[in-house]
């Protein structure tokens, strides 16, 4: 394991230690804003490069590390935050009611999955969000001001700066805490503004802004270039054609397409996104789409969403510009979570109105997409529960009977557009064993991997086992309960973030994309006997014939 | 504990106030008209401005935490409330948050266990004390409307006389003066009690708690214990309410002691965090329909954004793109 994270026996000695209870230690007699930042290995992420932040014209390149005593920022930093707040404060009504109408109920502060694995008080989210309040408080509404100390206000120091450092990079933007407030605060549109804040001073993380520059330059975020990514795809192309005796043949940048596919470009490039993108493959080739790949715009995922509302614009605006260059009728977006919070609450938003796409029609079942008549984008989960509903798919669910499956929901396709069923459906549809988790850690009540909204560093390892306790919790039960050993996700950043977590908390459990899982089980046309699936693992109950 | 000390501190100044304005320095006046006069119009006032504060920023994203399934595919049934798409299951969703506290409903208790594991169990004790709090208070002010009308509106006949149900005592006593009572008891309590709460709690949470404990407490004594003569105190509102500001009648200290803190409240009111009573109705997260994928929703301040386009990738690229047989707009 990682260099950066305890043994898990030490982690969880630290948690015998003080269950029942949550926090980590007693904390009578004090007070939040006394207690120190501590910055250790395995809880910070390497700030962003100096060469990426001038590629991006971004401000303050510098080498340093959170470790260092001396952060080196800019001169008069304290006047850019004010004014950044200021001007933020203005633009979002979000942002402003966030700060004014928290009553510090505490519903939220269990609720986050920081706050159980770490037991740090200043990740419940009530405090998460005064460390910027505190700071509001002290330089806005008249009315606090007179009443200094009496409010928990306090000045803007570089000791504030490190503290929301520290804490805007131990919230995932999950807006599980969202779903409890009485007064429906965000947290991820807190965590969203201070991160903007934070930026315009020079304090960020590389694992975000280096995918930022890379996605601005190359068309995705993992920087692979156009020959290189067809390459993959067509490497995948052969492992299917072994795997099945099918040739599919996928087609890139091509006019005239009828839809074009977007997907993160995770699934091109890493384990196991790769057999998710094999099952894609698969998919369109069993039904003949008339689609095409680009590979400008090469990625689904986009870390703008956590850098800046400008740069997600920016690195958003690809699609529609690659889908009207194209001539295609409407997009089809793949398998990732903050991808569809992006696509589904701000894209039509910012680079809209598509009106060079059609509303999107399924050109197999004639389904009329309505729900996407607008923004012209439909989520492939969707496509797939049609397509089954209608019958459209020859389907084996026994190919994967070697797979006993629970399905974990991503956040920000539950939390921030509300997909539940159409997953469920496709998922229990092409397997035969699938248990659901506790229902206080599915749907809307989800949990994180630990490790979302850029936070899926090696060098953050301690605070990723941590913040992906509750989920590994959550899977443990069905693990024991049912020999779970397949945890199903739709989202990349889970693909790529969720088998560390489970090697961690629960090894023998694998992480697998719900359309690897649809590849397992189409039965193609013309295919060659299976006997392994996607994977090459051998399927229960296809081995070969002794004889 | 400083945090509780000064607001209670600041309560008892608060309440000493009026007592020696009243009955030492002769000032009946001051408190008995200016002062709830200026409190009242210093609360419309600041709840106004603080509402049109809030109005005038816009909402440059359509942003629902979507708590159920979303308007998809025809045989895949929408939640309505949890996922609105149309705008009259947003109202409805805002109006359970304002009058049911659905949220807050929802809320889990997390224990650690051996193992280690988490639990979470159901604990409707926060939104139970809530409801009760905030609704004892709502029928309260209700049917204190009987003081401002020479002939009692029947609303509030009706409100007194349903919590009034249980007439055991001379005068019959409230239900909700025990509920309040009970209510307040317990989110003090509780702030005091788990540590999570403790490490939260700031003394801004503590005083308005303190405020209307101290404001229930005097108006409960004046029914139940010194048994005040209300009429002075129906004339004197009734005197205001024609715009004649002449004090009438002799009024006990205690009263004065009940308006000032309720001036208190008033004026504090808007600039606090009671202000989540007007914020509620605002939160983008629960009053905005998810339906952003169908119809656009415009954000006023979008702001133009240079990109790099397919001419400018191609150009970079163009003798890679060749090679990999991809087609390319110029050669």
């Amino acid at each position: 394991m990682s260099k950066y994270v305890p043994k898990q026996s030490e982690l969880k000695q630290e948690f015998e230690k003080k269950k029942p209870a949550l926090l980590k230690e007693d904390f009578s007699g004090k007070e939040w804003w006394d207690l120190p930042v501590e910055f250790r290995d395995g809880n910070w992420c390497f700030p962003g490069k100096p060469e990426v932040l001038e590629d991006l014209g971004f401000p303050n390149p510098r080498k340093w590390a959170a470790t260092d005593a001396d952060w080196q920022l800019p001169d008069g930093w304290e006047k850019t935050i004010k004014d950044g707040l200021k001007s933020r404060l203005k633009r979002f009504r979000s942002f402003k009611l966030f700060l004014d109408t928290c009553v510090r109920c505490g519903a939220c502060a269990d609720k986050c999955h920081f706050f159980l694995g770490t037991g740090d008080p200043k990740n419940m989210p009530v405090l998460r969000a005064e460390l910027i309040r505190s700071v509001y408080r002290n330089d806005f509404p008249l009315a606090e001001k007179i009443l200094k100390g009496f409010s928990g206000s306090r000045k803007l120091t570089a000791e504030v700066i490190k503290e929301w450092h520290m804490y805007f990079n131990q919230c995932t933007e999950c807006r599980r805490c969202s779903v409890f407030c009485p007064m429906g605060i965000d947290t991820a549109e807190i965590t969203m503004m201070a991160r903007e804040l934070l930026n315009l001073i020079g304090v960020n993380n590389n694992w975000i802004l280096a995918p930022v520059s890379n996605c601005n330059r190359t068309g995705n975020h993992l920087g692979i270039e156009p020959h290189t990514f067809v390459q993959n795809i067509e490497s995948l192309v052969e492992d299917i054609e072994d795997l099945t005796g099918i040739k599919v043949n996928p087609t890139f940048n091509r006019k005239g397409a009828e839809i074009l596919f977007i997907t993160p470009s995770g699934d091109v490039f890493g384990d196991p996104g790769v057999y998710t993108m094999m099952g894609y493959l698969l998919l369109f080739h069993h039904i003949g789409l008339d689609y095409t790949i680009s590979t400008y715009a090469s990625e689904g995922g986009n870390f703008g969403l956590f850098t800046s509302n400008e740069m997600m614009k920016k690195l958003n605006a690809k699609m529609y510009h690659e889908a009207e260059r194209l001539g295609v009728k409407w997009i089809l977006g793949g398998e990732c979570g903050h991808m569809w919070r992006v696509v589904h609450q701000y894209m039509d938003t910012m680079n809209g109105p598509a009106n060079f796409l059609e509303e999107p029609v399924s050109p197999i079942t004639g389904t009329r997409f309505s729900n996407a008549a607008s923004t012209k984008m439909v989520h492939v989960a969707e496509f797939t529960a049609d397509l089954i509903h209608h019958n459209k798919l020859k389907l084996d669910p026994k190919r994967n009977d070697h797979l006993l499956t629970t399905f974990h929901d991503s956040c920000n396709v539950a939390r921030g557009m509300g997909m539940f069923e159409e997953p469920r459906y496709v998922l229990k549809n092409v397997c035969n064993s699938f248990h659901e988790m506790a229902e206080n850690t599915i749907r809307e009540q989800t949990f994180c991997c630990g490790s979302g909204s850029g936070l899926n560093a090696e060098e953050f390892m301690d605070i990723r086992m941590r913040g992906g306790f509750p989920r590994a919790s959550a899977v443990r039960q069905v693990q024991e309960k049912h020999k779970v050993n397949t945890l199903v996700t739709i989202c990349a950043i889970d693909r790529a973030s969720l088998p560390t977590l489970m090697k961690y908390w629960n090894p023998g459990v694998s992480v697998y994309g719900l359309h690897e899982l649809v590849g397992n089980a189409l039965v193609m046309k013309g295919e060659k006997k299976r006997t392994e699936d996607l994977r090459e693992n051998p399927m229960a109950g296809f081995e070969e014939d002794e004889d | 504990m400083k945090k509780v000390v000064m607001p209670l501190f600041v309560i008892g100044v608060l309440c000493l106030i009026p007592y020696i304005g009243v009955q030492y320095a002769g000032l009946g006046y001051l408190f008995a008209v200016i002062i709830p006069c200026a409190s009242l119009v210093v609360l419309i006032a600041g709840f106004a401005i603080r509402m049109v504060n809030w109005l005038i920023r816009p909402v440059p994203f359509r942003i629902p935490t979507t708590c159920g399934q979303e308007k998809s595919l025809d045989w895949i049934k929408q939640d309505k409330l949890e996922s609105p798409y149309h705008f009259w299951e947003a109202i409805a969703r805002v109006l359970g948050e304002v009058f049911l506290f659905r949220s807050l409903f929802r809320n889990t208790k997390a224990e650690l266990y051996g193992g280690p594991k988490l639990a979470y169990g159901s604990t409707k004790w926060l939104w139970l004390a809530g409801m009760t709090f905030h609704w004892s208070l709502l029928i309260i002010v209700l049917r204190h409307s009987k003081f401002f009308f020479s002939t009692v509106p029947p609303i509030a006949d009706f409100l007194d006389n349903a919590d009034r149900f249980f007439d055991i005592t001379l005068p019959a006593f409230y239900m909700t003066d025990a509920l309040v009572l009970a209510a307040i008891s317990f989110l003090v309590v509780r702030r005091l009690r788990d540590p999570k709460l403790r490490l939260i709690s700031l003394p801004t949470d503590f005083f308005p708690l303190f405020l209307i404990l101290a404001i229930a407490l005097a108006g409960m004594s004046m029914r139940y214990v010194t048994k005040i003569n209300v009429l002075p105190v129906h004339d004197q509102i009734l005197t205001l309410m024609d715009y004649s500001f002449i004090l009438s009648g002799e009024i006990g200290v205690l009263f004065y002691v009940h308006l000032f803190l309720v001036c208190v409240l008033a004026v504090y009111f808007p600039f606090s965090k009671l202000m989540h009573a007007g914020g509620i109705f605002l939160s983008p997260t629960r009053n905005l329909c998810n339906n952003s994928r169908a119809k656009r929703y415009r954000n006023p301040w979008n702001p133009d954004i240079k990109f790099k386009s397919y001419t400018e990738y191609e150009n970079d690229y163009r003798d890679k793109m060749k090679k990999a047989a991809l087609p390319v707009e110029n050669e």
